[in-house]
C-alpha cells in the first residue's frame, strides 16, 4: 500500500540509509583502490576517488599482484571465470539431463534416482570435508580444474526446479511431437529447450555467483598458487600484522574479485530475481 | 501423472549417469566414510583402526573446546539470522510504501548477494581495521577501545556485521516478493476499520508473511552455520583465542590442520544430523506453503 506525504518521505529516508549501509563497503574498497598506500594507511580515507587509479590498476595487472600472491591477476581472474562458468554450465547440463530422464521416461528405480539426487541437499561439503578430500587425493584431482568443478556440479535444487518445470509441459505437446516422429533429442532441442530459457538464465546467474564465491572447496583442493581463485589469492595476500602489505594492490584485487559477479547480477537482474524467489521457495 | 512418455529403456540411464556418478563418488561415499570413521579409532601411524563405538562422540561432546564452538555457533547464528531478517523486513516494508524509485533501490540492494562471504569479511575488516580502518578511526577519536584482532567480543561483532550485511539482499528480495503477494484489499479493510498502520502491520501483514519468514529463518540459519566459514577463516581464523571458532571452522581445523581424524569424523556426523533436521524442517514448511498459494 503506497503511503502519502510524510510517511513516504520517511520511507525514502530509510531506503537511502539502507542503500548507504549496503553499498558503502563496496564503494569504500573502490575508493581505496584509487589512492596510494600512504593515503590508505592514514585514516580517515577521502570519500572521493584519488589520483592513483591508473597507476594502481596498471601495476596490479602488470605483475604487481604476482609479486605478492605469486600469480598474475590475469591468471587469477581466468581461473575463477573457468570455475564459475564450469560449475554454472555443468550444473545446468547434468540437472537438465537428469530431470529429462525422470520426467519423460519410465524405467525401474526412477523415483529412487530422484531421491538419491534430492538427498544430496543434506550433505554439503562442510559436513564431509575430510573423507571428500581423501577421495580427491585418491582420484588425483588435487590442483586440477576438474577437481575444483566436478564435485560442485551435482545439484539437487536445479534438478528439482527443472523437474517441476518439465512436469508443467502438457501431455498433448509430447503426443503431437511423437506423432510427428520426433525422438527424445528432437523434442528436447526444438520444444523443451526454447521453453526452458528463462529458467536456464535464472539458474545460470545463481550458480555463476555460487561458483565465483566458493571458498572452502578451493581452499581444500588447491595447493599450488597457479590454481588459486581470486578470492583465495586475496586472502593469501593480506596480512594485517605485516606493515609491508601493498594495500593499494589488495584493494584493486578486491574490486576485481567483486565486480564480475556484481555485473552479472545487476545486468541479469530480471531473471535472477525471478529465478531466486520462484525457485527457492 | 504423465501419460505419454518415450519408450527408451537405456537412454534415461545414460542421461542420469553423470549426476548419479558425481553424487555417489563425491557425496555418498565420503558421507559413509565419515560415519565409518566416527566409530573407529586409528593408531597414531594410521596403519590400523579399532572399533570404539560411540567413544569419539562422547569425547567430542565432553570437550570444552567443542562446547565453546557450539556456544559460539549458536550466538553467531542467532545474531546473524535475526539481524539480517529484521533489517531486510524493515527495508522491504519501507520499499513497499514507495512508488517512484523502487527499481533503483532494489538494484542498489542486491549487490552484496554477489560478494563472496570471505570478501565481505575482508571489506568489513578494511573499514574497521584498528590501525587504518576509516570507520575505526572515529571510534578511537571518541576514546572507544576497539580492536577486533585482540578482543574476542570485538571480533565477534565484526564477523556478525559482515555476515549480516551479506545476507540482507537475499532476505530483502524475498520479503519484497512476499509483501507484494498480500492482497491490497486486506490492508484497505484494516484501514477502514480504523487500524493504525503499525497495528495493521502486526495483525495483518506480519502473520501473512509468516511462510516467507519461516522459510528465510531456515535459509539464514543454514547460511550462518555453513556459508560463513569463509568470513571466519579470512577475518579471524577462529580467534582471538577461540572467540569466533564455529563448529564448521573447528571441523576444518581438527581434520585438516590438527589431523585428528576420529574426532573430526564424529563432528562431521553431528553436523550432518543438524543439516538433516534443518532441511526436513524446511520442507515441512514448503508443503504448507503450497496451500497458501
Amino acid at each position: 500500500m503506497a503511503a502519502r506525504g510524510l510517511a513516504r518521505t520517511m520511507a525514502h529516508f530509510w531506503m537511502i540509509l539502507g542503500v548507504i549501509i549496503v553499498a558503502f563497503p563496496i564503494y569504500y574498497v573502490f575508493i581505496a583502490s584509487t589512492h596510494s598506500v600512504q593515503t590508505i594507511l592514514r585514516p580517515p580515507l577521502p570519500l572521493l576517488p584519488g589520483p592513483e587509479a591508473v597507476a594502481n590498476y596498471t601495476e596490479a595487472f602488470t605483475g604487481g599482484v604476482g609479486r605478492i600472491g605469486g600469480v598474475s591477476l590475469w591468471l587469477l581472474l581466468g581461473n575463477t571465470t573457468i570455475i564459475a562458468l564450469g560449475i554454472a554450465i555443468g550444473k545446468i547440463v547434468i540437472s537438465m539431463a537428469s530431470a529429462y530422464a525422470i520426467v519423460f521416461f519410465r524405467f525401474p528405480f526412477r523415483m529412487a534416482c530422484f531421491w538419491l539426487i534430492f538427498i544430496t541437499l543434506m550433505l554439503p561439503v562442510e559436513v564431509r570435508i575430510q573423507p571428500t578430500y581423501k577421495v580427491m587425493v585418491d582420484l588425483g584431482l588435487i590442483d586440477t580444474y576438474a577437481g575444483l568443478i566436478l564435485p560442485l556440479i551435482a545439484s539437487a535444487t536445479a534438478t528439482l526446479l527443472f523437474r517441476q518445470f518439465f512436469m508443467t509441459i502438457p501431455d498433448e505437446l509430447l503426443e503431437a511431437a511423437r506423432v510427428d516422429g520426433a525422438g527424445p533429442w528432437r523434442f528436447f532441442k526444438d520444444i523443451l529447450w526454447p521453453l526452458s530459457l528463462t529458467n536456464v538464465a535464472a539458474i545460470f546467474v545463481i550458480q555463476f555467483i555460487y561458483g565465483w564465491t566458493q571458498y572452502l572447496w578451493p581452499l581444500l583442493v588447491t595447493n599450488s598458487n597457479e590454481m588459486n581463485t581470486i578470492v583465495i589469492a586475496l586472502k593469501k595476500m593480506i596480512s594485517f600484522a605485516d606493515a609491508d602489505t601493498p594495500w593499494n594492490l589488495v584493494m584493486v584485487t578486491s574490486v576485481l574479485a567483486i565486480l564480475p559477479p556484481i555485473l552479472v547480477v545487476v545486468l541479469m537482474q530480471r531473471w535472477f530475481v525471478k529465478g531466486l524467489v520462484e525457485t527457492e521457495k | 501423472m504423465r501419460r505419454t512418455v518415450f519408450p527408451h529403456k537405456v537412454l534415461p540411464w545414460l542421461l542420469l549417469a553423470p549426476q548419479l556418478a558425481i553424487t555417489l563418488i563425491f557425496f555418498y561415499w565420503p558421507a559413509a566414510q565419515a560415519f565409518r570413521q566416527s566409530v573407529l579409532k586409528e593408531d597414531p601411524f594410521g596403519l590400523s583402526s579399532t572399533f570404539v563405538g560411540l567413544a569419539n562422540f562422547r569425547k567430542v561432546l565432553s570437550d570444552p573446546n567443542y562446547l565453546n564452538a557450539l556456544q559460539v555457533t549458536v550466538v553467531f547464528s542467532l545474531l546473524v539470522a535475526f539481524g539480517a531478517l529484521a533489517i531486510a523486513l524493515f527495508l522491504a516494508v519501507q520499499a513497499e510504501k514507495i512508488i517512484r524509485g523502487k527499481g533503483f533501490y532494489r538494484t542498489m540492494m542486491i549487490w552484496p548477494y554477489a560478494v563472496a562471504p570471505a570478501i565481505a569479511g575482508m571489506l568489513w575488516l578494511f573499514m574497521f581495521n584498528p590501525s587504518f580502518g576509516t570507520l575505526a578511526w572515529p571510534l578511537r577519536q571518541l576514546g572507544i577501545q576497539w580492536n577486533p584482532l585482540l578482543d574476542g567480543g570485538d571480533a565477534m561483532a565484526l564477523v556478525v556485521a559482515a555476515a549480516t550485511w551479506k545476507q540482507i539482499s537475499y532476505n530483502f528480495l524475498f520479503f519484497v516478493a512476499g509483501l507484494q503477494a498480500i492482497p491490497k484489499s486486506l490492508l484497505e479493510a484494516a484501514a477502514i476499520d480504523g487500524a493504525s498502520r503499525r497495528h495493521a502491520f502486526w495483525t495483518v501483514v506480519f502473520p501473512l508473511l509468516a511462510p516467507t519468514t519461516f522459510f528465510l529463518l531456515v535459509v539464514n540459519t543454514v547460511y550462518a552455520l555453513f556459508d560463513t566459514f569463509g568470513i571466519i577463516h579470512a577475518v579471524t581464523g577462529g580467534g582471538p583465542g577461540k572467540a569466533t571458532e564455529t563448529l564448521v571452522y573447528k571441523v576444518y581445523n581438527d581434520g585438516f590442520v590438527n589431523l585428528i581424524m576420529g574426532d573430526s569424523a564424529a563432528q562431521s556426523v553431528i553436523l550432518m544430523v543438524i543439516v538433516i533436521a534443518l532441511t526436513a524442517f524446511q520442507f515441512r514448511f514448503i508443503e504448507r506453503r503450497v496451500h497458501y498459494a
